[in-house]
């Protein structure tokens, strides 16, 4: 068998299955490439190639409706731009084949966009993708896109946008590998969303053959091509022995010598109830109130605050609401536009926001606490980007005067971890992101895909500051719970306990995981396997050693 | 030949959704149209790669012009979707 492939690996379970890829490797129609002589229908023919991509990018749209139908929309109207079409007819008419012109006519525009700002640079890749189907039309081959198969495959791509996934049939979908992406790149949070397995970062995977059946392990990130019939027997008895022992760890969650941990879910809003009631979540460890706010020109009434946080409020006895985090990479269209920022990431986002626009954050603040009255649920609030002992006092000032009990400030820059005791006596409680603690801890922006291994919660670095403010609230009989992405990995999950960290806030897909990975150590393995990993010098290192420690997993 | 000369009130500039349907609107008419920013080149407005490529911001000037009846209604209605500080 050929050697493995290995990846970041961010949603868990074992899937075998034939590779379908996205190539999106239409050729470049060779320069100098000349047609027969007949301009006209030369030309006729790519018109009627830019308006055939046109009617199958809004057909796309209208089936997959919400936010793609405008996405795709709008690349309709750039394969329909009469621009673009004068420019592929002039060229043909000098004589050059019609995939060259309209390659090359692309190439015009895509210069200009490239150099008109960051933003447009973003559309530059739209713009290659619509190039693309148009050649492929021209070509006769295959446009790029998620495959058709009648049998479920293991989809394989550069990386997934939004726009492929629309339309994608879970059902179809075994497990999904790609080359670039991180831990929070769309194909990982869309994977766990849906429950299959997942690797990222996984270089060499576009180099897979169509059909190749591979073992996809999306616990720890391997890639197998072409795997024995015993070994994928092999994985999908580890798989359905971990499947039986989710079934078989229900209730709250604990280590095996009864050490509670509360496992709770992370909701974007009351549509994700549902899933966190079915996967037995405790509670919300963290409400993002960002839906209320995106995309809206102008700010939501507090009636209808109240309404939405009523709805998740009343779903669970104990609820942790986050302020709405928000800057310029999240612009708010009610608000003045940000300042230029080249670093959003390190700008005026999150709670920082409030200190110029105070009203959004009170309203927010009136509105949680008149939509918990009446309510039995334990109503925490928490602000995001929270640096220093001053921010905390300020929030919590503001939380007190709204009327608000319990307020707890969230760890995610290493500023806040680093002096976490000055910050426990001013908050009821802290809660890691582990996301941005990554981010800003390694100086490597979370988008980034090349940076994806930064992203990698088991960084020593990162485990150590989540070590500092356990300890540090732990001292003063405080809770301080983990709501990033790395609550989620049932190892790490360990670890974070053997750390001092009193609960756990995941996607509701990973809460039975979880659950079951808590229920098989004692506390005493995970605290040795917190130390095990702690020793180690790299993330890798980290997850061997931490595993050693941990004989269920 | 009709011109409007305004600044770009929408929150993006003339991208996305307003230049959308800033495009769209002169799509819908027969009339030549064009945007530019004062003093370069004007740009067919119909084409939304240029209008995109113009890279007005917010705060931006730019010149619209079309010829032919309906001109000046056309312009209004360009202008418009430019200066909705809702948008």
């Amino acid at each position: 068998m050929p050697d493995a492939l290995r990846g970041t690996g961010v949603s868990p379970g074992v899937a075998a299955g034939p590779v379908r890829s996205i190539s999106g490797t239409v050729p470049e129609p060779p320069a100098g490439e000349r047609h027969a002589g007949d301009a006209a229908a030369e030309g006729a023919r790519a018109l009627a190639a830019l308006e055939a991509v046109g009617l199958d990018l809004d057909e796309r749209g209208a089936r997959a409706g919400g936010e793609a139908r405008d996405v795709l929309a709008a690349q309709a109207m750039m394969a329909r731009d009469p621009g673009l079409a004068d420019l592929v007819v002039s060229k043909i008419d000098d004589g050059v084949s019609a995939p060259r012109a309209v390659y090359e006519a692309f190439g015009v525009f895509r210069a200009t966009l490239a150099g008109a700002g960051e933003y447009m640079a973003a559309r530059v890749a739209d713009l290659d993708d619509i190039r693309d189907r148009v050649v492929a039309v021209l070509l006769g081959v295959p446009a790029p896109g998620v495959p058709d198969s009648d049998e479920p495959f293991v989809l394989v791509a550069r990386d997934l946008a939004p726009a492929d996934t629309a339309l994608l049939d879970p059902a179809k979908v075994l497990a999904f590998v790609t080359r670039d992406g991180g831990p929070t790149s769309h194909t990982a949070i869309l994977a766990r969303a849906m429950g299959v397995p997942a690797v990222v970062a996984c270089s060499g995977c576009m180099d897979l053959p169509d059909g190749t059946v591979v073992l996809v392990d999306g616990a720890s990130g391997e890639v197998h091509p072409d795997p024995a019939d015993e070994e994928i027997a092999t994985a999908r008895a580890a798989a359905e022995a971990r499947a039986a022992a989710l079934d078989a760890a229900t209730g709250p969650g604990a280590t095996a010598d009864g050490h509670r941990i509360p496992l709770l879910a992370n909701v974007g809003g009351p549509k994700d109830v549902e899933a966190a009631l079915a996967r037995g979540a405790e509670g919300v460890g963290l409400f993002r109130t960002e839906f209320l706010f995106l995309g809206r020109t102008t700010a939501p009434s507090e009636e209808e605050q109240e309404a939405a946080y009523r709805a998740v409020l009343e779903a669970f006895p104990s609820v942790v609401v986050r302020t709405l985090d928000a800057g310029a990479d999240k612009p708010l269209a009610f608000l003045p536009p940000p300042g230029d920022e080249p670093n959003p990431a390190l700008g005026e986002r999150g709670l920082r926001l409030f200190q110029n626009y105070p009203e959004v954050l009170t309203g927010q603040l009136r509105a949680l606490a008149r939509a918990a009255e009446g309510l039995d649920v334990e109503l925490n609030v928490m602000a995001p980007m929270v640096a220093d002992a001053a921010e905390t006092r300020d929030f919590v000032a503001a939380c007190r005067a709204a009327g608000l009990p319990r307020v707890g400030i969230m760890i995610e820059i290493p500023s806040a971890a680093l002096r976490a005791a000055d910050l426990a006596t001013e908050a009821d409680f802290f809660s890691l992101g582990t996301n941005d603690l990554a981010q800003y801890t390694f100086a490597a922006d979370r988008q980034i895909g090349a940076l994806a291994r930064f992203q990698d919660a088991w960084q020593p670095a990162l485990l150590d500051l989540v070590a500092m403010a356990a300890e540090a609230a732990a001292e003063v009989g405080k809770s301080c719970g983990v709501c990033g992405e790395a609550a989620g990995d049932p190892a790490l999950a360990c670890v974070l306990t053997g750390l001092g960290v009193t609960s756990l806030s995941m996607s509701a897909p990973s809460l039975p995981h979880v659950r079951a990975a808590l229920a098989a150590h004692t506390l005493d393995q995970c605290r040795h396997a917190a130390e095990a990993a702690r020793q180690a010098t790299d993330a890798v290192g980290a997850r061997t050693a931490a595993r050693a420690e941990l004989p269920s997993l | 030949m009709a011109e409007r000369r305004v600044r770009v009130e929408t929150k993006v500039g003339l991208h996305a959704r307003p230049a959308a349907l800033f495009v769209q609107a002169a799509t819908r008419t027969p009339l030549d149209v064009t945007v530019a920013k004062p003093g370069k080149d004007p740009v067919n407005a119909k084409s939304i790669l240029s209008v995109l490529g113009l890279d007005a911001q917010q705060g931006e000037e730019i010149v619209i012009e079309a010829e032919g009846d309906g001109a000046d209604a056309l312009l209004d209605e360009l202008a418009g979707l430019v200066t909705e500080k809702s948008a």
